[in-house]
């Protein structure tokens, strides 16, 4: 069983650094809740579950031997359940920043952190926003788009 | 006395429940919000009198006996912790009253605040490493909340960037609980601590790292901190300033209480490991902070780099270290949350937050410039303000030890802070304004009462700094016998 666990485990966790290292946001934040299954999965196997039976001790006895620890269940459930919220509310996240800048390319994520001016100083913030020009868009010219649809829109 | 115990988590949780459901009644709203800080205040007061007075206090929920239920324990350390975050919740609530770059107003916003400052003294009362996840985890939701409640582009960006690195840095903390118990079978800081001094901690190194990392992550230390600079100055004045004085502190007193009060005979591996962690935290944040013209930026980078200072207090890992690590904190969350108060004065009475707009304010309000020169002066160590004895006792322990380079460092950046605070003097307050038009603005008492409070509580702590000095040595003497 716990060798499973650990196969798995290791199935998961690498499949998520690999979507998160990527450039895409929706990739990111999906390979980001990967991990936390896998978390999850780590949390689990340490109840090292060996056995099906339910851990309930029968009357009259004091300790149980044949059965699986519950408390990481109970663990692994708040886990869960904590993963599950912070997955849905990243999706919207990342749904939200594709509207509202029309792209979701993790190098373009420049309208909280502009580039550098052409002076090598910082840009001015409240400039930026009286232009309504956000970093996002000055900086698509320098970073290849992400794909054909990236392209089009550079074109445009 | 058990409600008193509880009183910090409940009281910010009540007060978020009641202003979630007066959210069509603004004014009903604040009036609760304000009320609940004010009482959460007054039990923090309380229960750190209650502590000094009678020793820790204990409880397990549901009075289930240790290895199932889960504990909470107020010690000296973590009735102080509380103590301040009530101060600091108050006082953002306050400043958010007066114009100075508040928060505009949502329904969500108050019962987020209210969460996170829950969170946060839950944070500082559990005893149980999974409870303390699930704290950061609730600490994570709220601060997510606020950061993206107000939806521009900017916000959502600084929220993600924030989302990523927070989520691996919890994802870390539930790895290496998991592992810490299923080695272990306990949860409880108490449990672990008997277990980890009973065998000898023998292979747990890679737990331990992992822990440690997650703190780290949770801590803004070097090199995870780009989560910090990315998102907090995307922030409205008053979050901003909670943000600032609470989070990353959350962080380094978890690293405190595990690896200083529970975990204290760890590989003297991981110690040197934090103080070269601590070092390049102190430099690099320094260093960012000196590129930056934006007065939320260059704060916002000294954050990363003063959590060096007190990540070199708990790497050096004696008592003197640990008090000095709870001096700096204590000093620190006021300080730098009244820098960023002060900061939002400035943006309302010069017109930006950039030093290449702003001038000349010396000589229009010398009030402001006296607001500013307090916790700057004491963010850069001068004396005879708090930052002075705060640096003064990290830095005595580690030319005690013997440790040159660290100590070294800490003084060339203290150097560099007073050259960005240097800058930002000379910028905002001495040279011309750039534009000739005075700046009108609405006026803003209320502003600089928060702020001078704040100020006359870094004068105190610097001026009859004995106070704080035995409260600091104290929690650190009884932060281990729990």
């Amino acid at each position: 069983m716990i060798w499973i666990i650990a196969v798995a485990v290791a199935a998961v966790l690498s499949a998520g650094v690999y979507m998160t290292l990527s450039r895409d946001l929706l990739r990111v934040v999906i390979g980001v809740s990967l991990m936390a299954a896998a978390a999850n999965l780590i949390v689990f196997g340490a109840a090292r579950p060996q056995h099906t039976a339910p851990p309930i001790i029968e009357e009259g006895q004091r300790f149980i031997q044949e059965a699986t620890p519950p408390l990481p269940q109970a663990l692994v459930l708040t886990a869960i359940v904590i993963g599950f919220s912070l997955t849905c509310f990243s999706l919207l996240l990342v749904l939200a920043i594709k509207q509202r800048s029309a792209h979701n390319d993790s190098h373009r994520l420049r309208a909280s952190e502009p580039p550098s001016r052409d002076d090598g100083y910082p840009p001015i913030l409240d400039e930026l926003e009286e232009d309504g020009a956000s970093g996002s868009q000055r900086i698509s010219d320098t970073v290849e788009p992400l794909d054909a649809a990236g392209a089009e829109e550079a074109k445009r | 006395m058990k409600l008193l115990m509880l009183a910090p988590i409940l009281l910010p949780l009540l007060s978020a429940m009641l202003t979630a459901l007066s959210w069509r009644r603004r004014r009903l709203q604040l009036g609760l919000s304000l009320a609940g800080a004010v009482l959460f205040l007054l039990s923090a007061l309380g229960l750190l009198f209650e502590v000094l007075a009678g020793g820790s206090l204990h409880m397990s929920m549901g009075n289930w006996a240790a290895p199932f239920g889960i504990e909470f324990v107020i010690d000296p350390l973590a009735a102080g912790m509380i103590l301040v975050t009530a101060v600091m919740g108050l006082s953002a609530l306050l400043f958010q009253l007066c114009d100075a770059d508040s928060a505009p107003h949502d329904p969500v916003l108050y019962p987020l605040v209210h969460a996170m400052l829950a969170a946060v003294s839950g944070a500082f009362s559990t005893a149980d490493l999974f409870n303390l996840y699930v704290w950061f985890e609730l600490m994570l939701v709220s601060s997510l909340g606020l950061l993206v409640y107000r939806g521009g582009a900017k916000n959502l960006e600084a929220a993600l960037k924030y989302f990523v690195l927070n989520a691996l840095g919890t994802l870390f903390l539930l790895i290496a609980i998991a592992y810490l118990y299923s080695m272990t079978g306990q949860l409880n800081f108490a449990g672990l601590s008997a277990v980890a001094s009973a065998s000898g901690q023998q292979n747990w190194l890679p737990f331990l790292v992992l822990l440690m990392l997650a703190f780290l992550v949770k801590s803004g230390a070097f090199p995870l901190f780009a989560w910090l600079p990315a998102s907090y100055h995307t922030l409205p004045a008053p979050l901003l300033a909670l943000f600032a004085g609470l989070l990353t502190k959350v962080g380094v007193y978890a690293l405190l209480r595990v690896f200083a009060g529970v975990f204290p005979e760890s590989p003297t591996l991981l110690y040197d490991a934090l103080a070269w962690v601590a070092a390049a935290t102190m430099l690099v944040g320094v260093l960012g902070a000196a590129y930056h013209w934006d007065l939320r930026r260059i704060l916002a980078f000294h954050i990363v780099s003063q959590i060096g200072y007190m990540l070199l207090g708990i790497a050096l890992h004696t008592q003197a270290g640990h008090s000095a690590t709870i001096f700096y904190i204590i000093h620190h969350i006021v300080v730098k949350a009244n820098l960023f108060l002060v900061a939002a004065l400035i943006f309302r009475r010069g017109g930006s937050y950039d030093l290449r707009r702003l001038g000349g304010l010396y000589a229009r309000r010398p009030g402001l410039a006296l607001l500013f020169a307090i916790p700057a002066l004491s963010l850069v160590g001068i004396p005879p303000l708090s930052g002075f004895w705060a640096k003064f006792l990290v830095l005595r322990e580690a030319f005690g030890q013997g440790e040159l380079v660290f100590a070294l460092i800490a003084l060339l950046v203290g150097l560099l802070t007073l050259y960005s605070m240097a800058k930002i003097w000379l910028e905002a307050f001495w040279k011309q304004h750039p534009s000739a038009e005075p700046v009108q603005g609405p006026s803003l008492g209320l502003g600089y009462a928060v702020s001078a409070a704040l100020a006359l509580l870094t004068l105190f702590f610097g001026i009859l700094p004995e106070y704080l000095l035995s409260f600091a040595d104290t929690a650190s003497a009884l932060m281990g016998a729990r």
